[in-house]
């Protein structure tokens, strides 16, 4: 189990219709690669968000497969358009089964 | 050819791009707080610098872009944790920093004057020192050690919450003899190399060290997350890691030395804003 996991996103509080916005998101998390040795040589074993996604009203909106070679606290930016007013739902899927979910809403005005 | 030569010589040089000045741009904080990044120097500076300028002025475009903004500045994670922690309680008296102080807003002004002068202990005292002093005698909790992950967190935490303040340290009265201490340090060639803190920071700061741009060296930014580390840096591991690369033993994060240094540094930063945790590289 990963530890002090936490996700943080940042969504304009308000669009016009139709408008384009710019989405941050951010993950804390380790990241281990499963390729690293501890002290005594054992493999650290990998543990990894390896699944992000985000959708609007039910709607996706971007899914992305994150592979190890991604380095401590995932960051993503990306733009999404907004035909209406609704609520923004962000999930991270961790190796080992934990679903770590937020959502933000956004109004139109 | 010969002419033709030193003539394509000359046109190189020309074109070479002038990168020494600090760059000409305006930090706006959360789009909220405009920052003093540049301005007067402090009067007991003034015969040896026009204008005090913080480190973000020497740091790249993204660099700067991300201190702007809360969210891509990735100091605040750590600021977060250190959160945590001031709500968490440790030790034998089962207190956490918001048994006293409650929120951490209460905060707000104290990184502008630090290092401090404290009359009850007779001496000048840093954050850290402060914090440590909390925890040993309010907490009975163990010390944190000096340039640690959690002190330097918990700095950083009590920083943000004063960023946009002017840096305001008091160098007059009983904290005078320290600050002098503080000054001689400053000017004083160490190492191998005989380099002193102004060597670079005073009478080079513009100039490119190798791929490196010279800043003046203020501490207003501080702790400040470095992309070469990925983590909070305290001043006092900053001031040990350029003693060494002047090829010098250094003093000891938390020596008297170090604390006079950082008084004296700090105050040369008078007036601008306290950014800490910037970014720089």
């Amino acid at each position: 189990m990963a530890k002090g996991v936490k996700p943080r996103v940042k969504v304009p509080k308000t669009a016009a219709a139709g408008d384009t916005i710019t989405i941050k998101t951010l993950i804390s998390h380790k990241m281990e690669s499963g390729q690293r040795k501890d002290d005594d040589g054992n493999v650290i074993p990998r543990s990894i968000i390896n699944r992000f996604t985000c959708d609007f009203n039910g709607e996706n909106v971007i899914d992305v497969t994150l592979e190890p070679a991604i380095s401590t606290n995932p960051y993503f930016e990306f733009e999404a358009k907004v035909p209406e007013a609704g609520e923004f739902k962000f999930t991270w899927y961790d190796d080992d089964g934990s679903v770590y979910d937020t959502a933000k809403k956004i109004a139109i005005g | 050819m010969k002419k033709l030569t030193s003539a394509l010589l000359a046109s190189a040089v020309f074109c070479t791009p002038l990168m020494a000045d600090p760059v000409e741009d305006t930090l706006i904080l959360n789009e909220e707080i405009t920052m003093v990044t540049r301005t007067a120097a402090p009067a007991h500076v003034s015969d040896v610098l026009d204008e005090v300028i913080s480190g973000w002025h020497f740091r790249g475009t993204e660099t700067r872009a991300m201190q702007a903004d809360d969210f891509d500045n990735p100091g605040m994670i750590f600021v977060e944790q250190a959160e945590e922690v001031w709500n968490t309680a440790d030790g034998s008296e089962g207190k956490s920093c918001s048994s006293c102080h409650e929120g951490t807003d209460s905060m707000k002004g104290v990184r502008a004057v630090y290092p401090k002068w404290n009359e009850a202990a007779g001496e000048v005292r840093t954050l850290e020192m402060q914090v440590n002093d909390c925890r040993e005698n309010r907490m009975g909790a163990e010390k944190w050690k000096y340039t640690g992950g959690d002190m330097t967190n918990m700095v950083a935490l009590i920083s943000s919450v004063s960023r946009g303040m002017p840096v305001d340290v008091a160098i007059t009265g009983p904290a005078q003899s320290m600050w002098e201490q503080g000054k001689e340090l400053y000017y004083t060639r160490t190492g191998q190399l005989e380099l002193a803190c102004a060597s670079c920071h005073e009478d080079n700061y513009g100039n490119m060290i190798r791929a490196d741009h010279l800043s003046q060296g203020q501490i207003n930014g501080f702790p400040t997350y470095r992309l070469k580390n990925t983590k909070l840096n305290s001043v006092h591991a900053r001031f040990k890691g350029c003693v060494r690369d002047t090829r010098a033993e250094t003093f000891k994060p938390g020596s008297p030395e170090f604390v006079a240094l950082e008084l004296y540094v700090a105050s040369r930063g008078n007036g601008l804003s306290v950014e800490g945790p910037s970014i720089r590289n």
